[in-house]
């Protein structure tokens, strides 16, 4: 260790001392931890009056399904809702992150959000990391310039659409898009063709899957229809579901409220402070 | 994708010409065909490009013949391992008419023969680097197969190859029916065409629609599909946020 050497803290941003190491290691056969992925399909639109986001819920850690109902629509603001595709962690955390920015910035300029400043704060934050961190979102919402869709990819790269797929089922719903877009569709017109796209990712992908997640964001309103639809359900052999066996039976009831024989006693001065 | 298995037997300089004559990777490639079945046979489409790399070389290869009487064969994937298997069929066909017993060979046979002979080769490590829709009616008999270069050979209502297995795939399983009609059945590939032509990089505008029925094959002229670019959102992606992309 040289005495002459100062310790800087890190100024932030990735540090890339030890991919040299990395690399040495991965060259003599040491393989790389995998990561949770969601194995996904995410969607996004515009239609008439705002912008309509869906998602499955299935999220896979390899070939193994680790949960079946997650939730893949983040809130960004109440305006602002963003999916999210790749490492779950990193969709969550990134999401969170921009979403405290967001708010803020809300009480620093008395103003809603607009997606623009949601889209900036994560692809800025996306390229510093130069795609180690691997979310690729769609972002959507309707703020006072009018019903906004973008996909933003792991590496910072941007693309502003009127309709947008990602995710490992992105082919299936993106065919359905391709197939069936218009422009001016009403709310019905587009839940439905969101519905259509993720549900042909969930049963075309291996990596979606179990039900359909639906958000509509219009000027002033916003409605998060989770499980809109469940076209996987869990079925019994038997009609009546599972029934357990015989449980124990009651053989007394009696009830005692513990205020009569507990003292509270409240303190002066040691209350919790606010 | 290199192969690289030392053959082993004791003449140094046989080696290096065995090794020069395996296929290692495809050259002048042709991408998706997509085929279904119909009320009356069956419908397949394909475009005529054939790409070089990343280059669109050629624009006029067809993808789609005719095998005897009751056979019609598409390919994507390597053309010139396509072009030797056309003369592996013709031979084929050649000895079976010279039984001379009024039976041909119908698309069950020779899909089993293909996947013998894609089998083989991968077996050898020098494939025939196709992806293979056979599609045929004999006696009033639908049939519809694929095999791929590995080997893997299956029959199903409708089948597509390459990126039309991620692109098609879902469109057909959604839409496809037991008793669609001539013009159904083009409209639903046209479909499948379309979204390919938009999405798949090697995809170009011009392609073939293929008719195999009782009667026979007919390929179509090849012809062009309308395109639609002028989503608002496209020509002026970024209103409201002037500067941003």
């Amino acid at each position: 260790m040289s005495q002459s050497s100062v310790d800087v803290p890190p100024k932030g941003g990735f540090s890339f001392d030890l991919c040299k190491r990395n690399d040495m290691l991965t060259q003599k056969g040491l393989k790389a931890p995998s990561f949770l992925k969601t194995g996904t399909t995410i969607v996004g639109l515009i239609f008439k009056d705002g912008v309509i986001l869906g998602a499955d819920t299935r999220a896979t850690e390899g070939p193994i399904v680790a949960d079946k109902n997650c939730e893949k629509i983040h809130y960004m603001a109440p305006n602002i809702y963003c999916c999210g595709a790749g490492t779950a962690a990193d969709t969550e955390a990134v999401t969170d992150m921009v979403s405290s920015q967001l708010r803020l910035h809300r009480y620093q300029t008395g103003r809603d959000s607009r997606v623009i400043t949601a889209l900036t704060l994560l692809k800025k934050h996306l390229f510093s990391y130069q795609g180690h961190v691997s979310a690729a979102l769609v972002l959507g919402g309707v703020d006072i310039t009018g019903p906004h869709l973008h996909t933003i990819y792991p590496h910072g790269s941007t693309d502003t659409l009127p309709f947008a797929t990602m995710g490992s089922g992105s082919l299936a719903a993106m065919s359905v898009f391709e197939a069936k877009y218009k422009e001016g569709l009403t709310r019905d017109e587009g839940i439905k063709l969101v519905a259509e796209a993720i549900c042909s990712g969930i049963f075309n992908d291996l990596g979606s899957g179990s039900n359909v997640d639906i958000c509509v964001i219009t000027k002033g309103n916003k409605e998060y229809l989770r499980n809109y639809m469940e076209p996987n359900p869990r079925t019994y052999v038997s009609s009546k579901g599972y029934s357990f066996t015989k449980k124990t039976e009651v053989l007394l009831t009696k009830i005692t409220p513990l205020s009569e024989k507990v003292e509270i006693v409240e303190v002066a001065g040691e209350a919790m402070e606010e | 994708m290199t192969f690289t298995i030392p053959i082993e037997n004791g003449n140094g300089v046989k080696n290096a010409e065995a090794d020069s004559q395996r296929t290692l990777y495809p050259y002048v490639t042709g991408t998706s065909v997509v085929a279904i079945k119909y009320k009356d046979g069956i419908l397949m489409a394909s475009d005529m490009g054939g790409s070089y790399g990343s280059t669109l070389r050629y624009k006029n290869i067809e993808r789609m013949k005719a095998i005897g009487k009751h056979s019609l064969l598409g390919a994507s994937g390597e053309i010139s391992d396509f072009q030797e298997i056309l003369r592996y069929l013709d031979e084929l066909m050649l000895n079976d008419n010279m039984w001379d017993d009024g039976n041909s060979l119908g698309p069950k046979e020779v899909h089993n023969y293909l996947t013998r002979v894609m089998y083989n080769r991968r077996n050898k490590f020098n494939p025939l680097w196709n992806t293979l829709v056979l599609g045929g009616v004999k006696n009033g008999e639908k049939y519809l197969g694929m095999v791929s270069m590995i080997g893997v050979s299956f029959e199903d209502n409708h089948v597509a190859t390459g990126f039309g297995n991620h692109l098609a795939r879902p469109i057909l399983r959604d839409e496809w029916r037991e008793d669609l009609s001539f013009e159904e059945g083009v409209k639903l590939l046209e479909k499948c065409m379309r979204v390919l032509l938009y999405r798949d990089r090697s995809a170009i505008n011009k392609l073939q629609i293929a008719k195999m029925t009782e009667e026979g094959v007919t390929v179509s002229e090849p012809y062009s599909l309308k395109t639609f670019w002028d989503f608002k959102a496209f020509t002026n992606p970024t209103v409201g946020a002037e500067g941003s992309w």
